[in-house]
């Protein structure tokens, strides 16, 4: 692990003035918030991230989760993955978010995880956490060995030919699903981004992974008032039952109403470059009858565009079939 | 290690193995190994015979571990686990995977079950730190350390602290009734040796006798 300075700022301000140095706030950032370091400190054994200065998060004020008076929730940045999964609201009328929170991880890493973090969770591309080989993530134009190399966990959908990594978030899908707002302090102020536009698609510049600039710092996330009557669902389809990244995963909010489907919000996880809303499966969906032949469209639908690298092939059913018995369970709820 | 007598599986540490039994190369590599690991103390809490020169950078610190506070200078870099186990010389938590992979390294923080290798010791000041040693002792042993014993619930014995940390952790966490729940809420612990039928029993022990 690289040197680096260890500071704990009293406060935002401070925090925001001190990270407003780094040259960068996406990859090879030299100066770096530090939440719960599940992430952070894993990849800076791997020398992936070299920060000159780690900034203590931990003590700023953002460990709250408060009901708004609009009938939705903020939650801290802060705010670790177990108590958000355990949280009664969250589990009463945000229960695909505690869903796949605990299918995320393990107990004690949800005990570290913050929220902040998870939105800033880095994708586990071999290649990527590899500083031996090429990766265009890392090392901007030296390459991505993993379009003819070990790609069988890697992304059908948002890849390009620069970059074909996996977010591994399951809390962001159901993030995604949920609508949620992230909120940012930054030294021009504070500002909001919808859910679906703060994670970026690698295009040519995979080392950019979201709006973030330099100085920005997540203060908290919100949820929009819950959907009333909506069944909710997160289904994960990995290799081993637990403890392990899933291989597709999706989100699902809906609401039936006569046998007909009112609304649906689709996300999905484990498929996408970034967390990955469906229109395609929610247009699929809305206003058709709640049936097989209805969710089986939308499994179609949702992977109409998906491309699949040299191994994995198998991701496209597999998505397919994840997103229709989701649904079908999700239903009959 | 003269007398036939069967030795008290839990009077034996690792380390006192290896400075009694005359290993002097195995000793020779944990000699060469401590001074690396950059950390220099100026309070108590270490075994005399780790004493390090002054490290550049170093921050000082007050940990509390057990209900003790060491008064330490540590490197920024030093992962709680490491400042557990080469400053502080408690050497009962683990080093498995170092990558928060395998859960040997399981300690609880403020009461909850975390990972020491994913956090930097700096930021644990003034947060109570429990590590095996924190749970019983040889003539006390917590509940969940007796029914690893009764259970078998080892067999290499390199997990079983992160084990029991994590499985006492979990006595207070939401958890359901059956084996399952129980193994969903212990993933986090890999046992290679595969233990893992008797740990569950040894949990459920715990549990229904609560």
């Amino acid at each position: 692990m690289h040197t680096f300075e260890f500071i704990r700022p009293p406060d935002p301000a401070a925090a925001i003035a001190a990270a407003a140095q780094s040259k960068t706030a996406q990859q090879g950032a030299d100066v770096r918030f530090m939440g719960g370091g599940t992430t952070l400190i894993d990849l800076m054994k791997l020398n992936v991230e070299t920060p000159n200065r780690v900034l203590d998060i931990n003590r700023l004020p953002f460990d709250k989760i408060e009901p708004m008076a609009d009938g939705g929730l903020k939650i801290g940045a802060t705010v670790r993955n177990s108590d958000l999964a355990y949280h009664a609201e969250v589990q009463r009328n945000y229960s695909v978010l505690s869903q796949a929170l605990l299918q995320g991880a393990s107990a004690q890493i949800r005990n570290m995880a913050t929220v902040g973090g998870n939105l800033l969770q880095r994708t586990r591309c071999v290649y990527f956490r590899d500083t031996a080989m090429p990766c265009n993530k890392r090392e901007p134009g030296s390459g991505c060995p993993a379009i003819t190399g070990h790609n069988r966990t890697l992304a059908i959908l948002g890849a390009s030919d620069h970059c074909i990594a996996t977010n591994p978030s399951d809390m962001c899908v159901a993030m995604a699903a949920l609508e949620a707002t992230v909120h940012i302090q930054g030294p021009k102020g504070t500002r909001s981004v919808a859910f679906g536009d703060f994670h970026l698609l690698p295009g040519n510049t995979p080392q950019r992974e979201t709006v973030l600039e330099p100085g920005d710092l997540i203060t908290h996330v919100t949820l929009p008032p819950p959907v009333s009557g909506s069944k909710q669902l997160y289904l994960k389809l990995r290799d081993r039952a637990s403890y392990e990244f899933a291989l597709a995963s999706t989100a699902v909010v809906l609401t039936i109403a006569g046998g007909n489907i009112r609304s649906a919000r689709i996300a999905l996880g484990g498929v996408g470059t970034k967390p990955w809303r469906s229109p395609e499966a929610e247009a699929a969906l809305t206003g058709k009858p709640a049936n097989d032949a209805t969710f089986r469209q939308a499994g179609e639908a949702a992977m109409q565009n998906a491309k699949a690298q040299t191994e994995n092939r198998f991701k496209i059913e597999l998505a397919k079939r994840c997103l229709t018995h989701a649904l079908r369970t999700a239903a009959a709820s | 290690m003269s007398d036939n007598s069967r030795p008290d599986p839990i009077d034996h540490s690792r380390r006192k193995f290896l400075r009694t039994s005359g290993t002097t190369a195995a000793v020779g590599v944990i000699s060469a190994y401590l001074p690396a690991q950059a950390s220099s103390v100026v309070g108590e809490g270490i075994e005399p015979e780790a004493s390090y020169p002054p490290i550049d950078g170093a921050v000082p610190i007050t940990l509390r571990i057990n209900g003790k506070d060491h008064k330490l200078n540590i490197d920024p870099r030093t992962t709680l686990l490491d400042c557990i186990r080469e400053t502080v010389a408690l050497t009962g938590t683990k080093k498995g995977c170092d990558h928060g992979q395998c859960g040997a390294c399981t300690v609880h923080v403020n009461g909850k079950r975390v990972l020491s290798c994913l956090n930097l010791a700096l930021m644990h000041d003034g947060h109570e730190i429990t590590t095996i040693e924190g749970l019983g002792t040889p003539n006390a042993l917590h509940p969940m350390q007796a029914a690893f014993l009764e259970c078998d619930g080892y067999q290499c014995g390199y997990c079983t602290a992160g084990q029991i940390m994590s499985a006492v952790a979990l006595l207070n966490e939401p958890c359901g009734p059956d084996d399952g729940a129980v193994k969903e809420l212990m993933s986090g612990n890999i046992c290679r040796c595969g233990a893992y039928a008797n740990i569950v029993e040894a949990i459920q022990r715990v549990r229904k006798r609560a």
